[in-house]
């Protein structure tokens, strides 16, 4: 009946909150240096997702992994918090930190998924930062098991997970044999507060600390970030009194 | 649990007439705007009706609420040793040295401090020249700790401005504006750094979660707070997610809320703190932080001005500072009293005004600006300092006030008080008999401290260069009083001079006042308000009551907007207030946009009715201030 040992939710700590965004003055990337990170959304419906299918008795353990610097445990305490078993922080900091993507990082998850004897990987979609939805792709590639991505719905049926997925032309049901990679998307739940008496609690929980080289992985990028830039500022707009205006102006600008 | 709000008025006019649907004007107004369909009530002798803005069950109690029976409402309560609410300077400092005594002399000390901001420095916001007084008593080796103090000051400019010209002030040495051997700090940066030292040391840092409650023992001392709830509906009822905040038990609890906490100001009331002091008088600071053209960079310089753009009986004026930290950046700001008459004059369009002088914008043309924040501050000193000590609790910091006015420094003093609260603390919290009257400890030895520290010393000198403002000649007879009594003599004059009274109340109606000409903003120098608020980072979960509560909702309209023309939509920094007129029939109503909210508490204080109560709203709401 319930075939899921341990269950891996995976969430990442990105910029969040919606703070004031600006570009390095050598245009190398944005000035993250005291901005405000917190779990992205989409990991935060991933980890009540998990919590639920835990409650209704489906899997017996969550855990919450993170990949990055020391900032990251603060977001796996969340995780914690919301009713996850314990964690795992695999350390990246400094310049490994700055070009890890999302290859890396599915490279870091199945190696885990696959040392934990994972039956189920759930992920965000993807992260708000990049919005690169990438990482719960290349897990399930890496892993070569069944993927159930921009989930909506998900509900465990025996050995095999049903998930209904949301697409451009509206949903699709799918139905898939764990163990199996999970991608949530918006509206699969509203994720629950982690009240300050479970931040509590969390401190006691286990959080693992590892490196990427404890799982054999290789962290060089294959991509290098040539510039950063801010989208150019927006012109204001022209008012004409009449259409021969307008067709004046078009002509004079080129545009026809 | 005991409701604090002795003046809660529940609005006669209130009915949930579900007949009234068909009339009701809210349709068309924006979902995130629209407060709830069936509370609308008709206003007396007016066709118009009026929706409902206020549903925060502070003032719509949550057990008279038919939408509340049967949810569970236990809160989990815990027990430390000193709570602390605030985690700005006062109450880090006072944290820090509460685990420094504990670990000199080998206690165990379990003290928790509770923080609303999401993380901690995210709602600090200061100029600021840091006068490090203070640091060295609390750290002595603040350098090798890595306090980033990285601008010492190096040059010193004042000036009387006048619309076109700069008149320099000589900056002698004595005058309380000096900064000689002080530094431009970016104050969150600072406060972060001294989060990061109190968690070393043990401290329970709890950022995100607001203190929204005090909590009484039965003999009515204080036993501690209680933590926001959440997962409140925009129209006060539950949601699925709805979870009781939790309590914070202590021997002790320190309100370190910062200028005019909403905690405190219930604490007053309750304990009778203010009965031998002056009301408090304010000023609202607005900041921006703009990386400059760097062959116009002067890194350690200090610029203050007063004058243009303020009448000399509007107290007020500038400051700009340039920092060293990397990239040509500088801080500068305006601050206007709160005690100004007109209720046209709108401080954040004076700000943006101000920027257009030769003098300023010379510094920051080419530049970019790349944050805006805004909070009001203290301007009472002596004579409007509280009782800080009650059964079960105490005041630091800017919540009872010990800014400096003339020398516009407030943290060192600040930290101060937090130190001199924890000394005066540690030996009671970790005595084996605490020998109190009453379960929450008073502990009156922390205001012995104070009077006997440099802080009183300090107040007492400048306490006449503020109130000296009021006299016919404003600004000028100020100056002159400052220069004749403070840099002469010292302060030692044997009288005090009053302040004007509760700023609130020295507002006169419009109709006796002139509108004020601003020039619109010109994109580069000067900016409108929306553009700024988004700058300042600042967001609140949208589904939950507005936390700036409307003791009476019918009152803006009737006396706020009838008589002063809606002062709160010009003194906002945020622009949460705006009269919109009524989809239906004649006239305006008030729109609360609550999540544009910077917490700055200047609609509290300088609200003509006093109608306007802010509470705390759900934990890491508000603004997302980086080194601001």
């Amino acid at each position: 009946m319930s075939p899921a040992s341990v269950f891996v939710c995976l969430s990442l700590t990105l910029l969040s909150d919606y703070p004031v965004i600006r570009v390095k003055p050598d245009n190398s990337g944005v000035v993250t240096d005291g901005v405000k990170h917190s779990m992205n959304p989409f990991c935060e419906i991933a980890v009540e997702e998990a919590v639920k299918l835990k409650e209704k008795k489906f899997i017996k353990e969550v855990v919450a992994v993170s990949c990055g610097p020391t900032q990251v445990t603060e977001t796996i305490r969340t995780a914690l918090a919301m009713g996850c078993d314990r964690g795992i922080h695999v350390e990246v900091s400094g310049k490994d930190y700055e070009a890890m993507g999302p290859l890396q990082i599915a490279k870091i998850f199945a190696a885990l998924a696959k040392k934990e004897e994972a039956s189920l990987v759930i992920l965000g979609k993807q992260a708000i930062d990049d919005d690169c939805n990438q990482t719960g792709q290349m897990t399930a590639a890496l892993l070569d098991w069944p993927q159930g991505t921009f989930a909506s719905e998900v509900t465990i049926d025996g050995e095999k997970v049903k998930v209904v997925r949301e697409i451009d032309g509206g949903l699709e049901t799918i139905k898939i044999s764990m163990p199996a990679v999970l991608t949530a998307d918006l509206r699969l739940n509203t994720p629950r507060y982690a009240t300050l008496p479970n931040i509590m609690k969390a401190k006691k929980k286990k959080i693992a600390n590892m490196k990427p080289a404890d799982l054999g992985v290789d962290m060089v990028s294959r991509v290098e970030v040539l510039r950063v830039d801010e989208p150019p500022t927006r012109l204001a707009g022209v008012k004409v009194e009449t259409v021969d205006d307008l067709v004046a102006k078009l002509k004079a600008n080129g545009t026809i | 649990m005991v409701l604090p709000y002795l003046l809660i008025t529940l609005h006669c006019y209130i009915s949930p007439y579900k007949s009234h649907r068909c009339i009701r004007a809210l349709k068309t107004v924006q979902a995130e705007h629209a407060p709830p369909q069936h509370y609308t009530w008709r206003r007396n002798c007016s066709s118009a009706v009026m929706p409902r803005i206020t549903s925060h069950y502070t003032i719509f109690p949550r057990d008279k609420d038919p939408r509340w029976e049967g949810v569970e409402m236990e809160r989990f309560a815990d027990e430390a040793d000193v709570v602390i609410v605030g985690g700005g300077p006062a109450g880090l400092s006072a944290a820090i040295r509460l685990k420094q005594l504990a670990k000199e002399q080998e206690k165990e000390l379990r003290v928790c401090l509770v923080e609303k901001a999401s993380q901690i420095g995210a709602h600090t916001l200061s100029g600021a020249c840091l006068e490090p007084s203070a640091l060295n008593e609390l750290f002595p080796d603040w350098k090798e700790r890595g306090a980033p103090l990285n601008t010492p000051v190096t040059e010193d400019l004042f000036s009387i401005l006048t619309e076109k010209y700069r008149i320099p002030v000589p900056m002698l040495p004595g005058l309380p504006m000096n900064n000689h051997g002080n530094y431009i700090v970016r104050l969150g940066h600072f406060v972060h750094w001294l989060g990061e030292q109190a968690e070393e040391l043990g401290v329970e840092i709890y950022p995100g979660y607001a203190a929204a409650e005090v909590l009484f023992h039965e003999d009515g001392s204080v036993k501690g707070i209680a933590t926001n709830d959440v997962g409140i509906a925009k129209d006060g009822s539950p949601k699925d997610v709805f979870e009781r905040g939790m309590e914070l038990h202590a021997k002790v609890t320190l309100f370190g809320e910062g200028c005019h906490g909403h905690l405190a100001k219930q604490l007053y009331r309750q304990f009778n703190l203010r009965e031998n002091c002056e009301p408090q008088t304010y000023a609202i600071g607005l900041k921006e932080l703009w990386v400059i053209d760097e062959k116009k960079w002067r890194p350690g310089r200090v610029e203050h001005s007063v004058g243009w753009p303020l009448n000399r009986n509007t107290y007020g004026g500038s400051f700009l500072y340039h920092l060293n930290e990397g990239e040509p950046l500088v801080a500068l700001g305006f601050v206007v009293g709160l005690d100004y008459t007109n209720p046209y004059l709108s401080p954040f369009r004076e700000f943006q005004r101000w920027k257009h002088h030769p003098f300023v914008a010379k510094t920051l043309e080419g530049g970019d600006r790349i944050a805006y924040g805004a909070r009001a501050l203290n301007e009472g000193g002596y004579q409007c300092l509280p009782k800080v000590t009650f059964p079960g609790g105490m005041l630091i910091g800017c919540s009872p006030g010990f800014m400096n006015v003339p020398k516009i420094k407030g943290t060192h003093t600040a930290m101060k008080s937090g130190m001199l609260a924890a000394e005066a603390i540690f030996p009671k919290v970790t005595a084996e008999d605490p020998a109190s009257k009453t379960a929450g400890l008073h502990i009156p030895e922390y205001e012995d401290n104070l009077k006997k520290s440099w802080i009183w010393k300090e107040l007492y000198a400048v306490r006449n260069i503020r109130p000296s403002f009021h006299n016919y000649f404003g600004l000028y007879g100020g100056m002159v009083y400052t220069g004749v009594f403070y840099w002469i003599l010292r302060g030692k004059e044997p009288w005090t001079l009053k302040h004007a009274g509760l700023d609130s109340a020295q507002l006169k109606p419009a109709k006796e006042c002139t509108p004020i000409e601003y020039p619109k903003p010109d994109g580069k120098l000067s900016f409108d308000l929306l553009s700024s608020v988004a700058l300042s980072g600042t967001n609140h979960e949208g589904d939950q009551p507005p936390h700036l509560t409307l003791k009476d909702d019918s009152i803006p309209v009737a006396n706020n907007l009838a008589i002063y023309d809606g002062p709160e939509q010009r003194f906002c920094p945020a622009g949460v207030y705006e009269y919109v007129p009524l989809e239906t029939g004649e006239g305006m109503r008030l729109q609360i946009n609550a999540q544009n909210c910077v917490h700055c508490k200047t609609c509290d204080i300088k609200d003509p009715s006093q109608n306007i109560n802010w509470v705390v709203p759900e934990g890491s709401g508000g603004p997302a201030y980086n080194g601001l």
